[in-house]
This record gives C-alpha cells, sequence and structure tokens, in this order.
C-alpha cells in the first residue's frame, strides 16, 4: 500500500514511529462453558466451574450461572470482569424495572435487554458468551444464546463458552436427533436431559483445558430452581 | 468461536488507519506505522483454505476411516465429490486433509515413495512403519510445509491388530488408543467421539459410531460436508460407503 501510493504522489516514505504508547489488552479469556435445555415444562442449564487464566487455574468452585428472578438464570463466560460488570448493571436495571412496574421482569424481557445491553457496547463489547435459561410467560422452558454483541437467538437447546464447539455437534444429534433415522420424537424430560449433560461436560474436559473440575446445574420449574452438583477430571 | 472473531472485526475496523495513511501521503504528512495492527484481521490459516474433515477410529478386528467430499475455496463451494483418502495397502488407507494442492502432491509423492519400499521390501508395508514414512517426507519440508494433517487407518499385515494415528502438519506423529480427527471442525469431532466412542466396536457398531460423529461435526462447520465417505477396514474386506448429508 504504501510503496504505491509513493509511486503515485512521488513522496518519501517517512519512517518516523513517534510516540507509541505500550499495548494494553483489556480482554482476558477465562474459559469456562455453559450448556442449556429448554424442555415443555422446565429448563436446565449448566456450567464447569473452573475459572482459569491460561495455563493457571484461578479457582475450582466459581458458579458462572446467575439467577436473575425466579425463573430466569444467566450463564455468561468470556472475560470473567466483564461478566461481573454486565451481572451487576442486569441486576440493577432488573431492580429498576421492579420499581417502575411493581412486577419481576419476564424472560422474554430480560432476554430483550440483555441484548439491547450487549449492543449498547457495540464498539468496546463485552467479551461474554451468554446463554439465558429460564420459563416463559405460559411456564414453557426457553432458551436464549447471544453473540458478544448482542444479537440473539431463541432455542430449545445451545452450548457455549470455551467448549462450545464441542458440545453443540452432540446436542444437535442427542436432544435435536438430527441425523438420526426411525427415531420417536418425543418431549424431553429432566433425567434425560440431565443425563445428556452431565455426558456432554465429561467429554468436554477431556480436551478442553478451560473446561473441568466440577458442573454446576440449575433445574427451573415452577416450583422454584433445584441446584445439583457433579464432578469432573480436575487436570 | 464467534467471540474471537469479533474480536477481530473490531481490530479490523483500525485498518482503516490505511486510508488515512494514503492521505497523509498525498499530503506529504509525517506518517505513523499501523503495523501488526492490519495482520491481525487478515491472518487466516492456509490448512482451512478449501476446508474438509476427517476422522479414524479403531473397532474390534477393524478399523474406520471416514472423510467429507467438499472441496471450495474459503465459503464458495466448487465440487462434492473430492477424493482425500487413499488406499496405500491392502489394508490401510491414508487421509490427507488440509489445503486441496497438497493433498493431490502429498498422495502422489507418497505413493511414489512407496512404491519404491515395496519393490525394494517385495512385500506390503506395516501401517506404523508407513506412519513413519509419511513423517519423515513431512518432516524433510520442516521451514515450508505441505499444509496436510494425515490420517492413517489399518490392520497390521501380520497379526491384523487395528492401527489408526495423525499427525500435524510437520510430522508429529499420535498415535492414541481409541480414535483421530483432523481437518477444519477437529474441535466438534473431539466433542462427538470423545462420547460415541467406546472400545471393542463391531464392524456395524463402528460405522454407525464414526458416521454419526462425522456428520453432526460437519453440520457445524460451514466449510465441511457435502456428503462423506466411510470405509471399514476388516481383516478380509473393506466396505465402503458413500453417506447422504444435509448440503448446505
Amino acid at each position: 500500500m504504501v510503496s504505491t501510493m509513493q509511486s503515485v504522489c512521488d513522496v518519501p516514505a517517512i519512517h518516523n514511529a513517534g510516540p507509541k504508547a505500550a499495548s494494553f489488552n483489556p480482554y482476558a479469556d477465562n474459559g469456562g462453558s455453559i450448556v442449556a435445555i429448554a424442555g415443555n415444562d422446565f429448563a436446565i442449564i449448566a456450567s464447569d466451574t473452573r475459572l482459569s487464566s491460561g495455563f493457571s487455574v484461578y479457582t475450582r468452585e466459581q458458579s458462572k450461572l446467575f439467577k436473575l428472578s425466579d425463573t430466569t438464570v444467566l450463564g455468561a463466560t468470556g472475560c470473567w470482569c466483564d461478566t461481573l460488570t454486565l451481572t451487576r448493571i442486569l441486576e440493577a436495571r432488573m431492580q429498576m424495572y421492579l420499581h417502575e412496574h411493581q412486577k419481576c421482569m419476564s424472560t422474554a424481557a430480560v432476554a430483550q435487554m440483555l441484548s439491547t445491553m450487549m449492543y449498547y457496547k457495540r464498539f468496546f463489547p463485552y467479551y461474554i458468551s451468554n446463554i439465558l435459561a429460564g420459563l416463559d410467560d405460559e411456564g414453557k422452558g426457553c432458551i436464549y444464546s447471544y453473540d458478544v454483541i448482542g444479537h440473539c437467538e431463541k432455542a430449545k437447546f445451545r452450548a457455549g463458552g470455551s467448549a462450545g464447539a464441542l458440545l453443540q455437534p452432540l446436542l444437535d444429534n442427542q436432544i435435536g436427533l438430527k441425523n438420526m433415522e426411525n427415531v420417536d420424537v418425543q418431549t424431553i424430560n429432566v433425567e434425560k436431559a440431565l443425563a445428556v449433560i452431565k455426558d456432554v461436560f465429561i467429554s468436554a474436559a477431556e480436551r478442553d483445558i478451560y473446561t473441568g473440575d466440577s458442573i454446576l446445574i440449575k433445574v427451573i420449574t415452577k416450583d422454584g430452581i433445584r441446584d445439583e452438583n457433579f464432578p469432573l477430571r480436575r487436570d | 468461536m464467534p467471540d474471537s472473531e469479533m474480536v477481530n472485526h473490531k481490530i479490523s475496523s483500525v485498518t482503516n488507519k490505511n486510508c488515512v495513511r494514503d492521505i497523509c501521503l498525498a499530503s506529504h504528512d509525517v506518517i505513523t506505522d499501523a503495523g501488526p495492527l492490519l495482520t491481525i484481521s487478515e491472518k487466516i490459516s492456509i490448512l482451512s483454505y478449501n476446508g474438509g474433515a476427517m476422522v479414524a477410529m479403531k473397532g474390534k478386528e477393524c478399523v474406520a476411516i471416514a472423510a467429507d467430499k467438499r472441496f471450495g475455496i474459503q465459503a464458495q463451494t466448487l465440487s462434492t465429490n473430492f477424493e482425500k483418502m487413499f488406499q496405500m495397502g491392502p489394508r490401510m488407507y491414508l487421509g490427507l486433509p488440509g489445503l486441496a494442492t497438497d493433498t493431490q502432491t502429498c498422495h502422489s509423492k507418497l505413493r511414489f515413495r512407496l512404491n519404491l519400499y515395496e519393490l525394494k521390501e517385495n512385500r506390503h508395508i506395516h501401517p506404523k512403519t508407513f506412519a513413519a514414512m509419511v513423517s519423515n517426507f513431512l518432516y524433510e519440508r520442516r521451514f515450508g510445509p505441505y499444509f496436510v494433517e494425515p490420517v492413517i487407518a489399518g490392520l497390521d499385515p501380520v497379526n491384523f491388530t487395528p492401527y489408526v494415528c495423525n499427525m500435524d502438519l510437520i510430522g508429529c506423529i499420535n498415535e492414541p488408543e481409541d480414535f483421530v480427527v483432523g481437518g477444519t471442525c477437529s474441535e466438534q469431532l473431539y466433542g462427538m467421539c470423545e462420547v460415541l466412542w467406546e472400545p471393542d466396536l463391531s464392524p456395524d457398531d463402528l460405522f454407525e459410531k464414526i458416521s454419526q460423529a462425522l456428520v453432526n461435526a460437519c453440520d457445524r462447520d460451514a466449510i465441511s460436508g457435502w456428503g462423506a465417505v466411510v470405509h471399514i477396514i476388516e481383516r478380509d474386506k473393506i466396505t465402503t460407503r458413500h453417506l447422504k448429508t444435509r448440503m448446505d
């Protein structure tokens, strides 16, 4: 580019680098994976509990799931400091909504607000892979997944985070029944969903160094949110 | 993945400095060098220029190797019957996912070396020996490599024990107990294989597992798929099946 312009303008290139700022990378990748599956009357969201940076583990027991209301849970992985900031603001705005409208935000409303909040930082994004799980107004399970600048997609099952690529095709196959012949399409129940989640996390922990230690599962039903733990390999 | 791409996208907006620089040149201004910022967004591995996926698995007295059929240039598909697995012995296949031109070059060069070996030794090569041959061939180009990640699957010609291995583009061999993967959707393949594979699979079960692993992995990769081939290698026969997949 420079050389072409030189010949056109006939101006010698001036290589004066001038003062240079030391480069600063505002992002960190703290790893972690999330899987969420929605059923007819429930939603399950699970995350691993390893918080790491490069080859070092910060902690083996960091939940990446955030209970936002009695029917909504957010799973967030990526840059942990961005996660903390986003969830703090998110909770504040949900509180403001509560005071203004005298009711708790629905899952769909949180989903839309999350998209807006992510896009608000379009040119300096929160480096987070978000998956929102919850029950909608009719009590049905629903999952919303996001990219870093707030594109939102509603789904029945979704994997995200550092092992997202390892987990998603298996969910397509086992939950979405893709590429299967002669299978009866029946609605998924909690037991089956939990079994698949544990299976896929075990496999992801084999190959992804940023996923491991244990998984924390939140089962969201109309009766409330139930927690479950499951150990993974810790190396 | 999309996350990191987005960050790159963010950085690529900095490439506008390029235009600024041109204007500066025209108006005889002092220029600061935008330098390395430009390269980050434009970096793309030549290994993923054509796309493609490959997987090989061990079973009980059998091995399987499978690959997709796509050939394309980045996102544009050019053909859907590209061959990247080659029979290199009565019970051995070599797969060469990566840059398509190197797939073909490496195949013919390795065929040549293998012919010399067979003429000299007057016998078929062991898969393990062939892996050493491929590794040696690739390491000769250590500082200007062929952009292929070979996968070898076969049965030992003497005792018929299953053998699979893969290597990186400069010939570092990996010989695991279970399965190997290669190509642009290796992450997806690892996820699938890690769940599906179990020891001592029969040839029929092995076919089902390797097919499901490959097809579901390819469906999550934009530059792999468009049909697939599976070879099941047994002591007395090789079964080749062509899979129908979604074509998008």
